[in-house]
Order: structure tokens, then C-alpha cells, then sequence
């Protein structure tokens, strides 16, 4: 590159040009979280607006090895993931494969299902608060018309979790269906065609065209929506609060739970700490596994 | 859509329309669930007068604070989407251009994903005593710093992979001709990545308008922004069911504008944010 042009120097400019990044990244990032460590070893107490800091060490984070509630949430957070998540690239990738298929009315489609994803998490929640209502919900009308008696979506323990999932299915299968579809719209025509002269059924053509080719966006689609996933708050918030008892609590809400109705601060910070290491190393781990694969592929 | 009955009936298009009414009925529900009273919700009716009290109520009573709340929701998002835009694009131009170090980039692309994992409520706690110090909780300012700083890693990853497809023949095509690194960046870098930034614009300015954990941990009574103001409405001891779908509905607006604006960009966006 040359350079005679230019009076200022390139890496003036570079510099400049990073600096609003790096100083969020520093500022409100790395500072916060060295501030968020240290805070985990410590018990805070607020005084007449003034905080009082004693040093207790690793404390807390023996008390996290046994409290109960936040493996619950752990625990919940979990299952919510891997089964919301697995439900929605499923479907997810049937409606892809279907609006692949259709001559027309992609875009009417399209247009219908982007619509939760765009809606704010907590609006979710109060619609779907009101929808799953014991006494006048739509769900226990329409279960009803069926003959089926009513039923306490949000406050039985064992149908809480579930019904939450069912929600998230509701506001997140979109994204994937977004994603897979942008994957299906990528193959090149000769596929469909060559599997027609091959005699495939569209069921066949499903089964070992479509779904090996399309492996590695569903894989994507599946781990970005899972990351998201471990998120949650928004909805829960609303829906359950962690309730009945705990058979919705979600790290998220422990944490603010902790943190912020309870003002254990010190406490709190060191499930955030927590949560942010388990989180690192997933990651580590994740980038680990792929540079491997592709490695030894 | 005109359709041979042949094509009508089949198998897709009813797994579509079923789809497409598992996906709407919740909308068109709530928002008449807005138009009943309370006694004709309460019993379920499917036929009803409508009855614009709700609405009303929401919108022009004494004590409604639904257009302040707007307002505080519309002024935070379009300062941090600004904030955003700006620091992404120079950061993703600078990571991808300009020679900066492998670990830097790393250091800053790695913090992107990792931030993108976290909940955002750790974050909230991180904040929250530093916020206090300086006295910016319950302000405009924290609460743009703070979606700032939540949603910039998203934005500098979608930005880097929008420059990255200009082509580099431009910018060298450009630097013979004596052109210098902002005007570089202005003039020719900026017009052609429009589109993307565009899509990262729009969905930078979904995420703030839509967050929720942040701004209830960090917003009072004055900087209420429109989703703590939703959540507020659902918990208040009682519960006017009416007043709260009427809510629910008035704060679909704004999705369904976007969607309606801006659907070509908010699908670049989400699919280059996750594919690349």
C-alpha cells in the first residue's frame, strides 16, 4: 500500500478508527466485569446509600456449590435450550423445506412468520400471559371446544416448563425458519433436478438430499439459537416469575432474583462470575471441537 | 394468490396456512381482546360489540404514561443505534482493513461472541454499582451507554462481514488516485456497504426498543422505556386485563412498521449475523 499520499500516517488512522470500540470494550466491559469479580468476594451491604465491602474470599462461590435453587435453574435453563431449541430447528426446517417448495406466496409467508421475532420478549409474555389465562384464555377455549376441561397452563408445576417451551417455540421458530430457508434458497436448482431423474419421492429427496447438504446450517442454526437460548429472561419474567415453587426458575432470574429484589450483591456477582466462566469455556470448547474436526477431516 | 386447486391442496400449503394461524391468532386475539370489556373477556366471547374504552384509556387518560414511555424507548434507541453504527463501522473497516493485529481482532471478535452468549442480566450487575457511582442510573445516558455496549458486538461482527465483500480492488483502485483514508471510507467504503448498514441499523434499533432486562434493573419512573412499562401494567395488584391487551396491542405498532418498512433489511441482517 502506498503511503507517499497520505500525510497521516495509517495507523493514525486505524487507531481512530478503533478507539470507540475499545474504549466500550474497556469501559464497559472488561472494567465492569473486574469490578463484578471482585465484588464476588466480597459481602456487600448497603448503608444510608453507602456500600461496606468485607472481604470473605471464596465464600460465595462454596455457597453456589450447594444452593439448590441455582441448579434448578441451571438445571431448567437447560432443558428449556435443548428442548425448545431442538423443536424449533425441527420445525423450523419443515416450514423452510415447505416455502421451498411453493411456487408462490414466499414472501406473504415470510412476511407472516418473521413477525414474533421482531416483537419485544415481554410483550411475548403478556400476550401469551393473557392467551394461557385459566379462566378466559384462548388455549382453554379452544381445548374446551374439544371437550377437554380446563387447565392451568402457568400454574402447575408440571405443565409450567413445557407451556414456557411452547412459547419460546412460538417466538423463535421464525429465526430458524429464517435461516434455514436462506440455506435452502442458496442450493443450486441441479440438486432438485438431479434427485428427480434419481426417482426421489420429495420425502426421499428430503431424507438424503436435503438434510446431509443441509447439515451444517442446521448445525449453525441450532448452536446460535442455543446461545440465545441460555438467555432467557423476557418471557419468564411474565409468564411463571421462576414459579410454581421453582419448576421454572432460570439462571437469569436467580441471578436477578439475588442480585436485585434480594440485594445480595456480592452473592449475585458470583453467580454472574459463574455463568460468565461456564460461558467462556463452552465456548473454548466449542472452537476447540470445530478447529479439530476440520483439522482431521 | 391464484392457485390451481391442484396446488391449493397440497401438502405444504396446508402445513403453511396452519403455520400462518398458529403464528397470527395470538396478534389478532390480543388486539381484540383490547376492543372487549372486561366482563365480555372475562367470559371468553368470541362475538363481541367493540368498545373502545381500553384503548382509550391506555392512550388519553390522566395517569396514561404510554407516549412518555414511547418517547424514552424512541430516544434511547436512536441514540444507541447511532453510537452503534458509527463505532462498527470504523471498528469492523479498521479490523478488516487496516493492517490491524491479529490479536486485537481476536481479542475483539472473541469478546463479540462471547457477549452475544451472555445474559444480559450478569451484565446488569456489572453495571449497576459502577452506574450508581457515577450517577448515571436512571438516566438517558446509561441506558444508551448500556445498550451500547450490549448490542455493539453484534453490530461490529455484521459490519466486518459487510465490508469484508467489497472488493479490495476498489480501495487500492481509490489509494492510486491520491484518496485519502476518511474520504476513503466515506466516500467510497460507506456507499457501497449502505444496504448493510441499513439492516444493522434496523435490528440494532429492534434490540434496544425490544430489551427488557437492562431497563428494568436501570430505568425509574421518568426513563421507563415501553417493554418495563408492559411488564409493569402485568403485575400491578389489579390487573386490568382489558387496559393490559390494549397495551399489548398498541406496542405491536412498531414491529409491525418495521416489518413492513424494512423486512429486506431486518432478513440481511439476521441471516448474516448468524451464517458468517
Amino acid at each position: 500500500m502506498s503511503r507517499k499520499a497520505t500525510p497521516v500516517p495509517e495507523s493514525v488512522w486505524r487507531n481512530l478508527a478503533l478507539t470507540p470500540s475499545v474504549a466500550v470494550f474497556m469501559l464497559l466491559s472488561l472494567l465492569p466485569v473486574a469490578n463484578l469479580v471482585a465484588m464476588s468476594m466480597h459481602e456487600i451491604r448497603w448503608e444510608d446509600g453507602r456500600a461496606t465491602w468485607e472481604f470473605i474470599g471464596a465464600a460465595h462461590y462454596a455457597r453456589l456449590g450447594g444452593d439448590t435453587l441455582f441448579h434448578k435453574g441451571a438445571y431448567n435453563t437447560l432443558v428449556f435450550s435443548v428442548v425448545g431449541v431442538s423443536l424449533q430447528v425441527f420445525i423450523g426446517f419443515m416450514l423452510a423445506w415447505a416455502v421451498s417448495r411453493i411456487a408462490r406466496g414466499r414472501v406473504v409467508y415470510r412476511t407472516i412468520f418473521i413477525l414474533p421475532i421482531l416483537v419485544p420478549g415481554i410483550l411475548i409474555g403478556a400476550i401469551w400471559k393473557l392467551m394461557l389465562n385459566y379462566d378466559f384464555g384462548l388455549a382453554n377455549g379452544l381445548i374446551g371446544v374439544f371437550g377437554f376441561l380446563p387447565v392451568d397452563w402457568l400454574g402447575t408445576a408440571s405443565l409450567a416448563l413445557p407451556s414456557v417451551i411452547m412459547v419460546d417455540i412460538w417466538h423463535w421458530t421464525p429465526f430458524c425458519f429464517l435461516l434455514l430457508l436462506a440455506g435452502f434458497e442458496s442450493l443450486p436448482q441441479e440438486l432438485h433436478e438431479a434427485a428427480l431423474v434419481d426417482g426421489a419421492n420429495a420425502w426421499t429427496e428430503l431424507r438424503y438430499v436435503y438434510l446431509p447438504i443441509m447439515m451444517p446450517v442446521i448445525a449453525v442454526t441450532f448452536l446460535f439459537r442455543f446461545m440465545t437460548s441460555l438467555k432467557v429472561f423476557d418471557e419468564i419474567y411474565l409468564l411463571t416469575g421462576g414459579g410454581p415453587g421453582s419448576s421454572t426458575e432460570v439462571v437469569s432470574y436467580t441471578i436477578y432474583r439475588t442480585f436485585f429484589t434480594q440485594d445480595q450483591m456480592g452473592y449475585g456477582s458470583a453467580m454472574s462470575v459463574a455463568v460468565l466462566f461456564v460461558i467462556a469455556v463452552l465456548l473454548v470448547l466449542g472452537f476447540g471441537l470445530s478447529r479439530f474436526r476440520r483439522g482431521t477431516a | 394468490m391464484k392457485l390451481r386447486l391442484s396446488e391449493r391442496l397440497r401438502i405444504e400449503h396446508i402445513l403453511l396456512v396452519l403455520v400462518a394461524c398458529f403464528v397470527l391468532v395470538p396478534f389478532i386475539w390480543i388486539i381484540a381482546a383490547g376492543f372487549k370489556t372486561q366482563i365480555s373477556l372475562l367470559q371468553g366471547e368470541i362475538f363481541f360489540t367493540p368498545n373502545l374504552a381500553s384503548y382509550r384509556e391506555v392512550l388519553f387518560s390522566k395517569t396514561t404514561e404510554f407516549f412518555s414511555n414511547s418517547f424514552n424507548s424512541l430516544v434511547i434507541a436512536t441514540a444507541s443505534t447511532l453510537a452503534i453504527v458509527f463505532a462498527a463501522t470504523l471498528g469492523g473497516y479498521a479490523m478488516e482493513r487496516m493492517e490491524t493485529p491479529r490479536w486485537m481482532v481476536h481479542t475483539l471478535l472473541g469478546w463479540s461472541v462471547v457477549f452475544h452468549m451472555v445474559p444480559p442480566i450478569t451484565l446488569v450487575a456489572a453495571w449497576f454499582p459502577l452506574y450508581r457511582q457515577f450517577h448515571l442510573d436512571n438516566t438517558y445516558t446509561g441506558m444508551i451507554f448500556a445498550h451500547t455496549a450490549l448490542h455493539l458486538p453484534m453490530a461490529l461482527w455484521l459490519m466486518s462481514s459487510f465490508i469484508r465483500e467489497v472488493p479490495i480492488e476498489l480501495e487500492e483502485a481509490a489509494r492510486i488516485d491520491g484518496c485519502s483514508t476518511p474520504y476513503l471510507l466515506w466516500k467510497i467504503i460507506v456507499p457501497l456497504i449502505a444496504p448493510g448498514l441499513a439492516a444493522t441499523a434496523i435490528l440494532m434499533f429492534i434490540f434496544s426498543w425490544n430489551e427488557f432486562a437492562v431497563a428494568l434493573n436501570m430505568t425509574a419512573k421518568q426513563t421507563a422505556t415501553v417493554p418495563v412499562a408492559i411488564a409493569k401494567f402485568a403485575q400491578s395488584y389489579e390487573i386490568k386485563y382489558g387496559e393490559m391487551a390494549a397495551t399489548a396491542a398498541l406496542a405491536l405498532i412498531p414491529a409491525l412498521l418495521f416489518l413492513l418498512m424494512g423486512q429486506r433489511y431486518i432478513v440481511k441482517g439476521l441471516t448474516t449475523g448468524a451464517i458468517k
